[in-house]
């Protein structure tokens, strides 16, 4: 099933919670929308399910126009960030709910319910759990039986709200894995929302970055990472150095101090100058395009991190290999192994 | 160090608090209703017969609590409906509506009675219209049932509204994209949920449609064996010095609404187990 939405607009107010998104997911696909909050990715994702209406747009599946269809049409399995499991009813019942509203036409029997409600809390790993009740779980295990209860209505799509957000590091990282190897079993296209620049980065095939109603960048992990489109991907995904600077007469300056860095190309004016902190190299002053003051350093396992005062006004925190040893009131010489310059912010 | 854990409570103040509450449970509650058994003993079995199954007392007896489970009935259906517009929408005047709601507990119930009485005669805004179509409420024992339904209503809601706030919209949405249709989603889903408050609301209702004096007694009209309420009929054995008769049927009245209240309690208490809280 593939998916199609073309100039969403949807406002709550004045507020623009989507402000003109056009995004393609492929048959098959496990797509990350990422973002902070605000930015829109759950409001992107309920249009799709249809619990949300957009103000103008389309959204197509497979070609066919969903928005003319309700909720219940559109046999879209959604999971909510806060699992809403049926209380006052058993992990079985709960899972074996979407099967058993169905039309009486194509309803199944209850021994065919019962096995595919074997089959899927098999699947999600948590059979021996049939009996209890939500309250009687964990919060992994409640995300596993909200998962396998939106599996059940074997569903073109599958939506995840921030499926992670609310468990404890440790569950959230096993999760993770498990979902991936699942969505490689099921194989069904599937989307799910996170803030979490990690989880988007480890689990999807593509991750789409959303900011303020808008899509960023759209690209494979590896593309988001390495090579952001704006200054908001940049400065979002990654651990980045922030510096504002200067474009004037084919030179780079901070402050007033001019750098050593090639400005071709470069539109003149004021610009952002962006480098992974893992990106600086330290060198003798003098040497590489800044040169600063150490701070404070402090250890973190194979790195030092390293708070250093750039000449020209600004601080920067950086990580740097233990192999040379920094310390507080040293001045080094700083050169960016790969850097990038957005202009205009 | 075993024993002095034993003894230090995480919640201290066990033994003050508990006296205090068998205290006044019996200062407030237990004496009195003991006095009134211990006053019916002055009539022997075979009095206390004829008493409660003289035609008069039958008859008040089923008026009211006939009368009274059924505006509790009447109250369970339009008070959740009422509960499920306040809770789920938003809309201009809300919060008058739902201070309205509480009008029944503060009003004197005679000023009730009263207000109802000139609206329900046959003269009345409303008594007028009805009574062109043949229903007349003022004096008969539909007024009764009308007099029950203003003062039980506060009672559905206040009880449901807290248990509906808890209910989130996602589980209505999740029921929704589960393929659910709206009625199937308010059946399967919201019900149950509901199920315990709606059980205790249906009992505080009907417990004070039965006990309801002050407003009855206005709309009643009062005709021996139509629409004479049993608490009436107590008050008028007292006002002709028959203390006997008239405990007698408090008596009655006390151990039908105990058993009542007790079988819906026990109702409740199945629907709450079947949502275990961890």
């Amino acid at each position: 099933m593939t998916i199609e939405v073309k100039n969403l607009v949807k406002k709550f107010g004045s507020f623009a919670a989507l402000d003109g998104v056009d995004l393609k997911v492929n048959d098959g696909e496990l797509l990350a929308l990422l973002g902070p909050s605000g930015s829109g990715k759950t409001t992107l994702l309920r249009i799709i399910a249809g619990l949300d209406w957009p103000d103008s747009g389309e959204v197509a599946f497979n070609g066919e126009d969903a928005l003319a269809q309700g909720a219940r049409e559109r046999h879209v399995g959604f999971v909510f960030q806060h699992y809403a499991l049926f209380r006052h009813m058993s992990v079985f019942e709960n899972v074996a709910f979407g099967l058993r509203v169905q039309p009486r036409a194509v309803r199944k029997d209850e021994a065919t319910i019962r096995a595919r409600v074997k089959e899927l809390l098999d699947l999600v790993q948590l059979d021996w759990l049939a009996d209890r009740y939500p309250s009687q779980l964990s919060g992994g295990q409640r995300q596993r039986i909200a998962l396998a209860r939106a599996l059940a209505i074997e569903p073109r799509i599958l939506l995840l709200d921030e499926p992670f957000g609310a468990l404890d590091a440790k569950v959230r990282k096993e999760l993770r894995r498990w979902l991936r190897s699942l969505h490689h079993e099921i194989n069904v296209t599937s989307i799910f929302v996170t803030h979490d620049q990690e989880e988007a980065l480890e689990v999807a095939n593509r991750v789409v970055v959303m900011d303020k109603g808008k899509i960023e960048q759209i690209g494979s992990p590896d593309d988001v990472y390495e090579t952001p489109a704006t200054a908001f991907v940049h400065g979002f995904i990654g651990e980045s150095i922030e510096l504002p600077v200067q474009v004037e007469g084919g030179v780079i300056k901070l402050g007033d101090r001019p750098l050593r860095l090639a400005a071709d190309g470069l539109v003149p004016g004021a610009s952002k100058l962006f480098v992974r902190r893992h990106d600086m190299l330290v060198g003798p002053p003098g040497s590489g395009a800044f040169e600063g003051a150490v701070q404070h350093v402090r250890n973190f396992g194979p790195v030092q991190r390293a708070e250093i005062a750039l000449s020209g006004g600004e601080t920067i925190e950086i990580d740097a290999p233990r192999d040379r040893e920094l310390h507080a009131g040293d001045t080094i010489g700083l050169e960016p192994r790969r850097y990038r310059i957005f202009a205009g912010v | 160090m075993s024993v002095i854990a034993a003894r230090r409570r995480t919640l201290p103040g066990f033994g003050l608090t508990m006296g205090l509450t068998l205290t006044w449970l019996s200062v407030i509650i237990l004496i009195p209703l003991a006095g009134l058994f211990l006053k019916s003993l002055e009539l022997s079995p075979e009095q206390f017969w004829n008493i409660l199954s003289s035609r008069r007392t039958l008859n008040a007896l089923r008026v009211s609590f006939g009368l009274a489970f059924a505006a509790a009935c009447v109250n369970l259906v339009m008070g959740s409906i009422i509960v499920w517009a306040l809770v789920r929408y938003r809309f201009p005047g809300r919060r008058l509506f739902d201070a309205i709601v509480d009008v029944p507990f503060a009003l004197p119930t005679a000023v009730a009675g009263v207000a109802l009485t000139a609206l329900f005669a046959e003269k009345g805004w409303l008594g007028a219209p009805l009574a062109a179509l043949g229903i007349k409420v003022a004096f008969t024992p539909v007024g009764i049932f009308v007099a029950m339904i203003f003062i039980g209503i506060p009672f559905v809601v206040r009880t449901v509204q807290p248990v509906l706030q808890d209910i989130d919209v996602e589980i209505e949405e999740a029921a929704g994209s589960l393929g659910a249709s709206r009625w199937q989603t308010i059946i399967r889903v919201i019900l149950p949920s509901l199920a315990p408050a709606l059980l205790t609301g249906l009992a505080l209702a009907f417990a004070r449609a039965v006990g309801e004096y002050g407003s009855v007694i206005f709309i009643a009209g009062n005709l021996p064996n139509v629409s004479e309420i049993a608490p009436l009929l107590i008050v008028i054995r007292l006002s002709e010095f028959r203390y006997a008769d008239a405990t007698a049927i408090a008596v009655i009245m006390l151990v039908v609404s105990f058993v009542i209240i007790f079988a819906v309690n026990r109702l409740q208490r199945w629907a709450q187990n079947r949502i275990p809280v961890q």
